[in-house]
């Protein structure tokens, strides 16, 4: 049967048809779904890991226990799981293990660009990367076939627009994979250096015989037309370029690393001029031209930002569009109406202090009028900056620093940051916003929770009691709607000494949408105090007076509590 | 109605586009065509300015519309409309919600909302159709219809047959919602 599927759920049916067992994953735009549709099916085990890393290797023991397995992440959280992952290269499998690794050119919702090709050269790990719904089901297919006759994991890349678009999928049976029985080999599943030295050879074996293999697959395609213009490219850019160069001779990588040399080399002696057009760094470009093949690509094409047909037809054919140039206000993503984090922010920002922020919604709190954040690098980073500014500045001078992190972010990797501070004598401040949940992807559970993915009860990690045993000395829970109560916490606590922790609770406001009714305003002195908060329910009119949208206010009330004059009134059931 | 289409459907985050753009792709099954659907997930949903490209033919390559290669935008607000006049062809139709909502920058009063916001659509194509969903919507007792009455437009716009419409539409929603959205459909199909 055909059915419209994001890339992502395109991914899991390819799974699921693949005969995989287990899924371990953490939630990252644009990877989110493909976890989140595989629990669906019958015969899968699909799980909420803490992190990448911890993912990563259940994935690796699924596979050494002889089950096919997969693991799921955003580019960054490659990085998280790089650890494990460059020697499983080395272990290689036993059932097949895929990793599907969605990078995002044009940062859609990430803190950077990164190509995780360069992870798959480096790792020796080869990638497919599909160019539509389909085929990522096929390529996932392909992907355990490669694992299993190789010895190697296998990377899937998807980019933002393969897991976000939806297209036709035709669905087949699952194939029941047996699980392979698991035998004791030390060379092969113990990595210390006698073992490994040995395996590296066989890494590297496998790897040329894979490269040969390569050069004779299907995985790769050429469509010879016009012969004037040869175009190497791979993913969603090959869409681009069907659409803006129909005419185009087109060598399409599927797999994306290693690459077909050989063949490549005689698609460009076929054609007189060879265009790399892929997003983000010259990773083919570099590589065919190492291998003396004469080819342009990023003179012609940026390594910021995504590739579309109209920037095609701009470079290639010289068609520049006409595009009208508007001085429209922008808008931003911004704290959703009754988001508890908000009122947070208004008080670290009233407060002057240095925020060094985290990955979530509450990365929004750098945004104006909040302004209240000062860096934001990586998932955990906030724990170890702020600690690293005191180790730098002194207690003195740090005395106004303050870290944030989100709950789930925090289980994540926040829990090491907050060992090593009180390990090496801190006086590191803490804010844990705890929302109950994994907002900013889309609400997923994680242990704090205490649900599983498939939705069971499971044992509530408990983050007071944790951070008491990591060994902060000072703990408090406040409600986050609760402001002036936090701002009088935050000034106590800036005074001690010792590692401090304030753990303001609160749901996301988008889990439970029983709402209060929507307040409003009756004359309006026009303080613009209520405005500070970012709220995007109150807006401020032509003549200064602040009004509040009752189709956006949720009645949480924040404003009134800031209004001075008494203007702001509950609203009545 | 013509064979390839290419719809934007516009908005703000948490305005549910994504029902319009469920319901459009269930119209592709119903035609016998081709179709990719491209949304927005993540940071961009939390308020921000959404897109949600729509294609139809017998074949579609890039699931992005080119620049000036939109048959239609349908825009469930103002400003939302206007960022993205450029994606429409010369020819090409705008349907759009006459409702505001503010963004930040205006809200904090670092901007301004853009006034005449019909007149300069107006300027881009002579096909503006402005519809008053939430009215509507009230109206009809159910302020949820918002998206759907929208579509009714868009059908009317595009030459979709209403039967086609509403086959697609009983794919997508629950029947105890199927009533009242084909209602709202019809609704629109009336403007």
């Amino acid at each position: 049967m055909k059915k419209l599927m994001l890339g992502n759920e395109a991914i899991a049916r390819g799974a699921y048809e693949a005969g995989v067992r287990v899924v371990s994953a953490y939630p990252g735009t644009p990877s989110t779904e493909i976890t989140e549709a595989v629990v669906k099916y019958d015969g899968v085990y699909a799980e909420w890991a803490p992190n990448e890393k911890v993912a990563f290797e259940v994935a690796i023991g699924a596979s050494f226990a002889g089950a096919r397995s997969m693991v799921c992440m955003k580019h960054v959280g490659v990085n998280v799981a790089a650890d494990p992952m460059f020697t499983a290269a080395y272990t290689g499998v036993n059932g097949g293990l895929v990793i599907v690794a969605a990078d995002d050119p044009g940062m859609h919702s990430s803190q950077n660009e990164q190509d995780t090709r360069f992870y798959a050269r480096s790792a020796h790990i080869p990638m497919l990367e599909p160019s539509n719904s389909n085929e990522a089901k096929e390529y996932i297919k392909k992907a355990y076939k490669i694992s299993e006759e190789y010895d190697t994991p296998v990377f899937i890349r998807t980019t933002t627009r393969l897991a976000h678009s939806q297209s036709f999928v035709t669905e087949e049976e699952r194939e029941e994979v047996a699980i392979k029985p698991y035998q004791k080999d030390i060379t092969k599943y113990t990595m210390m250096p006698a073992s490994a030295i040995g395996r590296h050879k066989a890494v590297e074996a496998r790897e040329i015989r894979l490269a040969k293999d390569i050069e004779s697959s299907d995985i790769n395609t050429v469509e010879l037309n016009d012969k004037k213009l040869g175009i190497v490219c791979s993913g969603v850019v090959y869409q681009y370029v069907k659409e803006a160069l129909p005419t185009a001779s087109i060598f399409k990588l599927g797999m994306v690393y290693p690459l077909a040399i050989e063949r490549l080399k005689k698609f460009a002696n076929e054609v007189e001029e060879v265009i790399v057009i892929e997003e983000l760094e010259p990773f083919f470009e570099n590589q065919m031209k190492a291998n003396g093949i004469k080819c342009r690509g990023k003179e012609l094409f940026s390594k910021q930002g995504e590739i579309s047909v109209s920037i095609i037809k701009e470079k290639i054919l010289g068609i520049s569009q006409n595009i009208e140039k508007k001085d429209l206000p922008v808008r931003p993503p911004v704290m959703c109406a009754g988001c508890p984090h908000r009122g947070v922010f208004y008080v670290l920002s009233k407060m002057k202090l240095t925020v060094s922020a985290d990955i979530g919604c509450y990365t929004l709190g750098a945004q104006a009028p909040l302004s209240a954040v000062d860096t934001v690098v990586c998932m955990g980073a906030s724990l170890g900056i702020a600690h690293g500014f005191e180790k730098a500045l002194g207690k003195e001078g740090s005395k106004k620093v303050v870290a944030v992190i989100g709950d789930s972010t925090f289980v994540h990797s926040g829990m090491t940051g907050l060992v090593n501070a009180v390990y090496n004598k801190s006086n590191m401040k803490l804010l844990i916003l705890d929302n109950s949940t994994t907002g900013m992807t889309g609400h997923q559970e994680h242990p704090a929770t205490g649900i599983t993915l498939s939705g069971e009860t499971t044992k509530k990690l408990d983050l007071v009691e944790l951070v008491k045993v990591l060994g902060a000395d000072s703990v408090n829970v406040i409600d986050a709607y609760d402001i002036s109560g936090l701002e009088k916490l935050l000034k106590s606590e800036l005074e001690k000494d010792g590692v401090s922790v304030i753990i303001a609770k609160r749901p996301c406001a988008l889990l439970n949408r029983n709402y209060p009714s929507a307040f409003s305003i009756h004359d309006c002195k026009k303080c613009g105090m209520c405005l500070k908060i970012g709220c995007p329910a109150i807006e401020k009119q032509k003549d200064g007076s602040a009004k509040i949208n009752p189709s956006l206010c949720v009645g949480c009330g924040l404003c009134k509590d800031l209004c001075k004059f008494g203007a702001i009134e509950e609203g009545k059931k | 109605m013509k064979k390839d289409l290419n719809i934007l459907i516009v908005g703000v985050g948490g305005q549910g586009t994504l029902l319009a753009s469920r319901i459009i792709g269930q119209l592709a099954v119903e035609l016998g065509l081709d179709c990719k659907l491209s949304e927005v997930h993540g940071m961009a949903q939390r308020g921000g300015s959404v897109v949600t490209h729509a294609k139809l033919a017998q074949k579609v390559d890039s699931p992005i519309i080119a620049l000036h290669d939109a048959d239609i935008i349908v825009s469930f607000e103002k400003l939302e409309a206007l960022r993205y006049t450029n994606f429409l062809k010369e020819d090409g139709v705008i349907v759009v919600n006459n409702q505001e909502i503010l963004p930040m920058p205006v809200i904090i009063g670092a901007k301004e909302y853009p006034q005449n916001i019909i007149a300069e659509l107006e300027k881009t194509t002579k096909k503006v159709v402005v519809v008053d969903a939430l009215k509507i919507a009230e109206e009809l007792g159910n302020t949820k219809t918002v998206n759907v009455i929208i579509l009714g437009v868009l059908a009317k716009n595009l030459g979709i047959e209403m039967e086609i419409m509403v086959k697609a539409l009983q794919k997508c929603v629950k029947p105890n919602f199927f009533e009242i959205n084909k209602i709202a459909l019809e609704k629109g199909y009336e403007i």
